[in-house]
């Protein structure tokens, strides 16, 4: 458990959000970002619920597991809601006590603005990150960004880079762990004094954990120059990725639902976010 | 065609040597005030195709750095390094005919965590072929037979992070061999694992020696390992100085010790029964076997001697 905190996002699974082509889906979570900042009523708004709750779906990953990534946004979550609720004016009065008014509209842009942001994180999450093995996406990005490539950006390099960070996470955090459990057994305290104090307790942590990381990238380059590595150019790949009808599917559905918040938006009546 | 790997010792009886070293020395250089490391001094031997040579020495004595010329990571001082015929030390080599020779031959380092690449077993394994720029096909190919051969099938797509040692060490091999090397070099490959991760690679390294027939040279300080092998160097202070079957070796059990090296547990066991005066033989490596010897003589005094 303690490793997967960093990137550690991925649920195994084979459905039909896991066979996409990673490049597609990078496109396709920019695309559904933008449709949710496009709804603005509380018809569009319900659309989108649903087409979270069928990603949540078609996707097949616990209800339990998508909650818990919720987790850490339950602060800015309560915080943008009473903001809304109490600052917010408009016509029908709710509560008028002392110096608290809540008005219905605050209530309801409270509920819309939460709303966005749970389908932003849940459903860009069950998009990509739930669904995607990180390899894929760098190995997505890399092609994406291929063409760029051709102006000299470093674009293999780069996801080179990014294969090799998301390699070593792991195994750095486990090293930090061990490392600060040898200096708890000397007796460091890395949990009490002030803020300076505890920032110079890292110290005794940090130099090993960067002496370490170098040896351990002076081996891995050693290691990749002996399996004959030398850098991007005519280097192929054993995973080839293809577009497939579901790729095609996916768009067509993330076109259908667009159309349906702007038509919804547009037609039906309802109460209109204020920001 | 690119999985039918038919070359299992017998079929290559008329054995070619796959490398080649003739008086290497190699010294670090020394940092400021200090005069330069003698690391090797005059090493040479050679390993014959589809060998299991085991090198034996201990810390310090050269074997490392040994390692690193055997795979052009380090530039011998002196000497000549010939890998499959070619000359590997000349002063005209180029960046690519390095890799040819890279092509051919292998490191399985020590540290199992330095060496993978990616995330993922099977990407991690693909990562040599890819290299080499093979189409793809033929890379998923050899990824299902490097993986298939170490025994890792079942673990392709799982987290390279989360396996255990002796696990990672046979993901290593897979990268390894799914080149489609000759030959490859294991640098203390077994030294940080534990009992038993140390005997899931060292079945994989015979397996591969005697089903695949590819050419394995061993470095170890494990007396036991080396038992497994056809022949053993040992080394001293940068230099050769035993070499043999490893009952020949182990046989010399006091020039071992001199050497600041053991033996196995059970040649040591049965020098001291030959101290005490009963005439075992010293090259078994087997408990049970060694039980049996032991035995043998044993009932021998109690009956008289028997004949052999």
């Amino acid at each position: 458990m303690k490793a997967d905190i960093a990137f550690g996002q991925y649920y195994e699974g084979n459905s039909f959000l896991h066979r996409l082509d990673p490049r597609w889906k990078i496109l396709f979570v920019i695309f559904y970002i933008v449709i949710i900042f496009l709804a603005k009523n509380i018809f569009s708004f319900a659309l989108l619920i649903l087409s979270a709750i069928f990603l949540t779906l078609i996707s097949r990953i616990p209800l339990r597991t998508i909650l818990r990534g919720l987790r850490p946004l339950v602060f800015i979550i309560f915080f943008t809601a009473i903001i809304n609720i109490f600052w917010l004016k408009g016509d029908t009065v709710l509560v008028d006590w002392w110096i608290i008014h809540i008005y219905l509209e605050g209530l309801i842009n409270a509920l819309l603005i939460v709303v966005r942001v749970v389908i932003l994180v849940a459903g860009t999450s069950i998009l990509l990150t739930y669904t995607t093995t990180p390899i894929a996406l760098t190995d997505g990005l890399e092609r994406l960004l291929s063409p760029l490539a051709k102006i000299h950006l470093p674009v293999h390099e780069f996801s080179m880079m990014m294969t090799i960070a998301l390699r070593f996470i792991p195994t750095l955090v486990e090293e930090t762990e061990k490392i600060m459990n040898a200096q708890k057994a000397r007796g460091a305290d890395f949990s009490t004094g002030s803020l300076v104090r505890r920032a110079k307790a890292l110290i005794p942590i940090l130099i090993p954990l960067f002496i370490s990381a170098f040896r351990r990238a002076e081996e891995l380059a050693t290691a990749m120059e002996c399996r004959c590595y030398t850098g991007g150019k005519g280097r192929t790949r054993m995973n080839i990725l293809h577009s497939s009808w579901r790729d095609v599917a996916a768009l067509l559905a993330l076109c259908a639902l667009c159309a349906g918040v702007v038509l919804l938006n547009i037609f039906a009546p309802g109460y209109a976010l204020a920001l | 065609m690119d999985t039918g790997n038919n070359t299992a010792k017998e079929s290559e009886k008329q054995m070619s040597t796959i490398m080649k070293a003739e008086h290497i020395s190699y010294s670090y250089p020394g940092d400021e005030e200090d005069r330069p490391v003698e690391a090797l001094r005059d090493v040479s031997f050679s390993v014959e195709e589809g060998e299991f040579v085991a090198i034996l020495g201990h810390n310090g004595c050269g074997k490392s750095t040994l390692a690193k010329i055997l795979c052009m990571i380090l530039q011998p001082g002196e000497g000549k390094l010939y890998i499959d015929g070619e000359d590997m030390t000349r002063d005209d080599i180029t960046e690519e005919d390095i890799n040819k020779g890279r092509r051919k031959v292998g490191m399985v380092f020590q540290n199992p965590d330095n060496q993978l690449v990616a995330t993922i077993v099977e990407e991690d394994v693909a990562f040599g072929p890819e290299n080499l720029g093979l189409a793809p096909e033929k890379i998923r190919r050899r990824v299902d037979w490097a993986l298939e051969t170490v025994g890792m099938t079942k673990y392709a797509r799982h987290a390279t992070h989360r396996l255990s040692g002796g696990q990672k060490q046979r993901v290593a091999i897979a990268g390894a061999i799914a080149m489609r090397r000759k030959c490859i070099i294991f640098d203390e490959s077994t030294a940080m694992l534990d009992p038993h991760g140390r005997k899931e690679v060292m079945d994989t390294i015979s397996r591969l020696n005697r089903e695949e027939g590819i050419t394995v040279i061993h470095i170890t300080h494990y007396m036991n390992e080396a038992t497994m092998a056809d022949r053993v160097l040992v080394m001293q202070g940068g230099g050769i100085i035993m070499e043999g079957k490893p009952t020949e070796v182990f046989s010399r059990a006091q020039e071992l010790w001199d050497a600041g090296l053991d033996v196995p547990q059970t040649t040591e066991l049965l020098w001291y029964v030959r101290q005490a005066g009963y005439d075992v033989a010293l090259d078994i490596f087997d408990p049970a076997a060694c039980a049996a010897e032991i035995a043998r003589v044993l009932k021998g005094t109690a009956h008289g001697r028997d004949n052999t």
